[in-house]
């Protein structure tokens, strides 16, 4: 399922938020610094497992994959984030204007459908606002949140998804 | 609460009586713009601003008037999402919104309320059940949806428990909107973990909405396959014909994904399923346009089966597809990330690809990069091991710093895998070790320091390559300065120390580990050096001393003897060998040797790091003691022979004679429990011991006064032996819990030595293994190395590594919901049948018609039609609901009214699959032996 949605400015200004498990305000301020990453990124060092085709091995420990502030732009939209929202958990993103789109999901997602996820989400901010940019979502916080967000993607149901062919 | 809030205000405000300063609140409370364009031109002092903010809203939030309150929750809740603070505070003042008329207030309301509840504080919540169920209960969606959202995000088990019908009638009313249904099936879910007893109820509304046809069939394959990945599968094998016909009929993607994702857990669970699956896998990823779906179908034939040749084939072209799309870094991402799931046995598609994954691993894209890194290491065998590292040693001098030591790092560990399998030529590894030292990125200086002495330890024939590179990385003072080496550096010296008999010069490496820029070194790897300086010393002096006598004397035999000894070309080697060295450990360098040693450690005997003193005071202290004896100074050659300075080389050479070995893991339970040793015995009566003993409580220690009661005790022990007889007179009374003395004593020499190689493994064994391994790979492979692989000293051969513990098949846990559900699905399915079953009286019948429908499956299986499934399914299910029923008939029928109720709900559901009744008669029938061991012989009859 979607565990989150955070939309943050490129300063890494939290612009809407939403998590679909209860975080503490705490978890949730450490959650988004480390996903925006920034000057901190190399202080953080974890220790990763890989799932060879016969056991595990430890590849030791490397540095945090390159979390959002240091991507370029021509390069994939998925972040491994074992370490930043726990096991099996993956973040795919969108980098639009000074807008970062950020889903957080787990296994039982397709990845690239929450990649196309993320552009219904945008048509769907277009289509409320007209040429949709950050000051919408600054001062329609709560609508968007409401009537967009939790109306069209409450955990998995999407009723407008573009799916249908 | 008026004074309340007047005192809040202020002076100003105070003065105005009664309803004034809420009526002062509204006109000039800010509104959300206000409070958002405030923080936004705030300079700096956010924090402080908010602080003012939130004693702004306190006041507010408590105002009587709603339009106030509303407002002020407004701010609240964009403060607390965007600010992180905490408003479980505020839940109350969400509540008391919560019955407005206003639609917009109740919006916020709600949204409040699900922000202000934490799953550890809902204890307000049940005051909302009465608002909650009106809402629910409404036809207009604008009410119902934020309910249902509160409901969904924060919601204790009292609450679900009393809405669950609400829920339950919304789910089924035919009157509402079919969205607000859809989002009536997915509040189930989290009513169904907090209440798994509602269960029962749920579920065969839920099956009912997987059918093609539903309008909720989106919300249902997203509920289950939530329930299927987060949980235990098991329960949910009977629905396999349900997600299978699902499969057939929908177009959805977003629902085929759902539906993949649910089988690809079954599949683990009960393989027999992928006949069914593998052609409508097969159409799906040839006809959809759609990527996602495609790379569901991918992921699914990968990881589930790999051996069904044409659908494998297909899923190798798509990859393909995935891998060479070059606009695309997603696409090429997921498609190396597909490859990577591949097992060894399907390698061959990976080779298939290796030049797009060697191309990818210079893609900008750091995902990608690590991707392909991973692939090609998994491409590695012995026979390629050489070229790929130091073609990966090359890429890493020329990628960023990040890659490169990700590119060190995997080469370091799939080289050193179990044993460093993989490694034929121990002298080429060692090189190579020291090649990546040599990486202007390097920072694996701790798995290049274990892994160079753990060959050392393990591998003698690679002993002489590791002292030439340890020389190599001792001598160069420019590594002195990074300090990523040091741990190497520290590795070179305690090798060069320990094995310093394979090194040609000593002399030049006591030079290099004395040189000045040492200092650059941290305090542990200085004492490492310092005592690898102590051993190489030894050796030379000993060697000086020993090995120049025997040579002298055997320089002479052999002038006797002639060409006699020079038949071996080990004596003759030897011979060289030595002689060089004699000509090298001239008592002229023993003394130059000695000189430095001073020079360079006398300052250090006043070093702070202790380590480095104590080390440092040790060698000066020896090289005093012989460089206060004269005599071997000179030429005299008598000295050798016997004497003082004979004495202190054997006593000095014995120290550092003794070779250090790899330890066990299992070192410590090799260690046999001496007799009487009583490990296991239960230590509760060690309290009523404590208690009756003699010793004053422990707790309230009075030392002086327990060696007085023990003095009076026994008044002829001496003051000083106090303990030993306190010790002794303990040991008597509680001989149970000590080691016997005399084993103490002489039972030591059964103790196996912990590093004592030769005891824990039979070496010859091991060489026997590997022989065999060696040469099976020659076999396979066809390549010759270049000399035979030496030995690599294992200690924990035939114990199990860890083994990558299977993601999916978990035991059965004590999930209630899991249980629950299994308690329906298993319970209701019309086919359902028992081990018991199985085994009793009909097991014969049953056995000669499940064949007969096998036999009669089998011709038509051939083509895979739907509706031709759905019936055999529904004849053999048919057959076996006779064979029910004539058991039930032999049954007592147990009614009760409950399971009646839950039978029919179950038949209502089922009642466009095959075989209704069935169902409703065993549910009454309430047959002991289904309770007992639901089978999972439900989808039998699907399957065949």
């Amino acid at each position: 399922m979607i565990r989150a949605v955070i939309v943050m400015n490129t300063q890494g200004k939290p612009r809407l938020l939403r998590f679909y498990e209860f975080q503490p305000p705490e978890k949730q301020k450490e959650l988004i610094r480390s996903i925006y990453g920034g000057g901190e990124r190399y202080s953080f060092f974890l220790a990763y497992f890989f799932l060879y085709s016969k056991f595990v091995v430890c590849l030791c420990i490397f540095i945090l994959p390159p979390v959002l502030s240091s991507r370029a732009d021509n390069v994939s939209n998925f972040v491994k984030t074992d370490a930043i929202f726990g096991q099996d958990t993956r973040v795919v993103y969108k980098h639009l204007a000074t807008l970062y789109f950020v889903f957080v999901f787990d296994s039982s997602e397709n990845e690239l459908a929450m990649l196309d996820l993320i552009q219904v989400f945008v048509e769907t901010l277009e289509r409320c606002f007209k040429n949709v940019c950050e000051l919408d979502l600054v001062f329609n916080f709560s609508k968007v949140l409401l009537a967009v967000l939790d109306n069209f993607n409450l955990c998995n149901w999407l009723k407008k998804l573009l799916f249908d062919s | 609460m008026a004074a309340e809030a007047s005192s809040a205000v202020g002076s100003s405000a105070s003065s105005a009586g009664g309803f004034a300063p809420f009526l002062v609140d509204s006109l000039f409370q800010r509104s959300l713009d206000d409070m958002i364009k405030a923080l936004r031109s705030a300079p700096g002092g956010e924090s402080s601003l908010i602080h003012r903010l939130l004693a702004e809203i306190r006041r507010e939030i408590r105002s009587t008037d709603s339009d106030t309150k509303f407002l002020a929750l407004q701010k609240l809740t964009y403060l607390s999402s965007l600010y992180f603070l905490d408003m479980s505070w505020a839940a109350f003042h969400a509540l008391e919104l919560l019955p407005s008329s206003v639609p917009a207030f109740k919006r916020t309301a709600y949204l409040s309320a699900s922000l202000s509840f934490h799953p550890s504080s809902t204890d307000l919540l049940p005051l909302a059940t009465h608002q909650i169920r009106k809402d629910l209960q409404s036809p207009n969606p604008s009410l119902s949806s934020p309910a249902l959202h509160l409901l969904a995000l924060s919601s204790s088990p009292d609450l679900a428990l009393h809405l669950s019908n609400d829920l339950l009638s919304l789910l089924s009313s035919p009157r509402a909107a079919v969205h607000v249904r859809c989002r009536a099936v997915i509040t189930s879910l989290p009513v169904l973990r907090l209440t798994p007893d509602s269960a029962r109820a749920f579920l065969p509304k839920l099956v009912e909405a997987l059918s093609p046809s539903s309008p909720l069939l989106s919300a249902a394959a997203g509920i289950f396959c939530e329930l299927v990945c987060s949980g235990d599968p098991r329960p949910y094998l009977p629905l396999a014909p349900d997600f299978h016909q699902v499969l057939l009929e929908c177009r959805n993607n977003w629902i085929l994904i759902k539906i993949l994702k649910i089988f690809a857990r079954l599949l683990v669970l009960e393989p027999r399923l992928k006949r069914k699956l593998v052609d409508p896998i097969c159409e799906l990823m040839r006809r959809s346009p759609a990527k996602s779906l495609v790379f569901e179908c991918l992921r699914v034939v990968f990881c589930s089966f790999p051996d069904e040749e044409t659908a494998f084939q297909l899923a190798v072209e798509k990859v393909k597809e995935f891998v060479a799309a070059d606009d695309d870094p997603n696409l090429r991402f997921l498609g190396l990330h597909a490859l990577a799931m591949l097992g060894p046995g399907q390698s061959w598609a990976v080779e298939e690809n290796r030049e797009a994954i060697v191309k990818s691993l210079a893609d900008p894209d750091p995902n990608i990069r690590h991707e392909a890194l991973r692939l090609i290491m998994n491409m590695v065998f012995e026979n390629n091991v050489v070229e790929i590292s130091s073609l990966l040693i090359n890429y890493a001098l020329r990628s960023d710093p990040e890659f490169s030591n990700e590119i060190l790092d995997a080469i370091l560990v799939t080289c050193s895998r179990n044993f460093y399998e993989l490694v034929l030529d121990f002298d080429w590894y060692v090189s190579l070790l020291a090649e990546m030292v040599r990486n202007p990125h390097f920072m694996k200086g701790e798995e290049v320091e274990r892994q160079l002495i753990d060959i050392g330890l393990r591998v003698k024939e690679a002993r002489s390559e590791l002292i030439r590179v340890a020389r190599v990385l001792l001598i160069d003072p420019a590594l002195l300065a990074n300090q990523f080496l040091h741990r190497v550096l520290s590795a070179a010296a305690w090798i060069s120390g320990e094995y310093i008999q394979f090194s040609r010069n000593p002399l030049e490496i006591v030079e290099a580990l004395l040189q000045p820029r040492t200092s650059l070194l941290p305090s542990p790897v200085r004492a490492v050096y310092i005592q690898a300086v102590f051993k190489i010393f030894t050796f030379c002096f000993n060697f000086f001393v020993n090995v120049g006598a025997v040579s002298d004397s055997k320089c002479n035999t052999d002038e006797n003897t002639g060409a006699e000894s020079e038949d071996s070309s080990d004596v003759t080697t030897f011979k060289m060998e030595s002689l060089e060295m004699k000509e090298l450990l001239t008592s002229k360098s023993i003394i130059y040797i000695l000189n430095l040693i001073v020079t360079s450690l006398v300052p250090l005997s006043e070093c702070d790091e202790v380590e480095v003193q104590e080390r440092a005071c040790n060698v000066l202290g020896l090289v005093l003691l012989l460089n206060g004896i004269e005599e071997w100074k000179t030429d005299d050659v008598d000295w050798r022979i016997d004497g003082k300075i004979r004495e202190i080389v054997t006593v000095m050479s014995a120290a550092f004679s003794e070779e250090l070995g790899p330890v066990s893991i299992h070192a410590q339970k090799r260690v046999l429990v001496p007799e009487g040793l009583e490990l296991k015995e239960n230590l509760s009566d060690l309290d009523v011991i404590l208690r009756n003993n003699d010793v004053p409580s422990s707790l309230s220690i009075s030392f002086s006064s327990r060696i007085h009661s023990h003095n009076e005790d026994m008044e002829e022990s001496e003051p000083a032996t106090e303990s030993t007889s306190l010790l002794a007179e303990h040991r008597k009374q509680h001989g149970l819990y000590y080691l016997p003395t005399d084993k103490d004593e002489n039972g030591s020499n059964e103790y196996p030595r912990a590093n004592d190689v030769t005891n824990s493994v039979s070496s010859e064994k091991t060489t026997n293994d590997l022989l065999k391994l060696t040469d099976q790979s020659l076999i396979s492979r066809s390549t010759k190395p270049a000399k035979p692989r030496p030995t690599v000293v294992k200690l924990d051969e035939g114990v199990d590594l860890p083994s990558s513990s299977s993601e999916y098949v978990k035991e059965p846990t004590g999930d209630l919901l899991s249980g629950a559900v299994r308690d329906v699905l298993f319970r209701s399915d019309e086919t359902s049948s028992t081990i018991q079953k199985t085994l009793s009286e009909n097991f014969t019948e049953r056995r000669a018609k499940e064949t007969s429908t096998i036999s009669n499956v089998d011709s038509l299986l051939k083509d895979n039609s739907s509706p031709r499934e759905r019936e055999i399914g529904s004849s053999s299910s048919r057959k076996n609901k006779h064979h029910g029923q004539s058991k039930e008939r032999n049954k007592n029928t147990r009614k009760n009214e409950t399971k009646e109720e839950k039978g029919n709900r179950s038949s209502a559901r089922s009642s466009h699959h095959h075989g209704r009744h069935k169902l409703k008669q065993r549910v009454e029938s309430g047959d002991p032996s289904l309770d007992k061991a639901p089978q999972t012989q439900a989808i039998q009859d699907f399957l065949l």
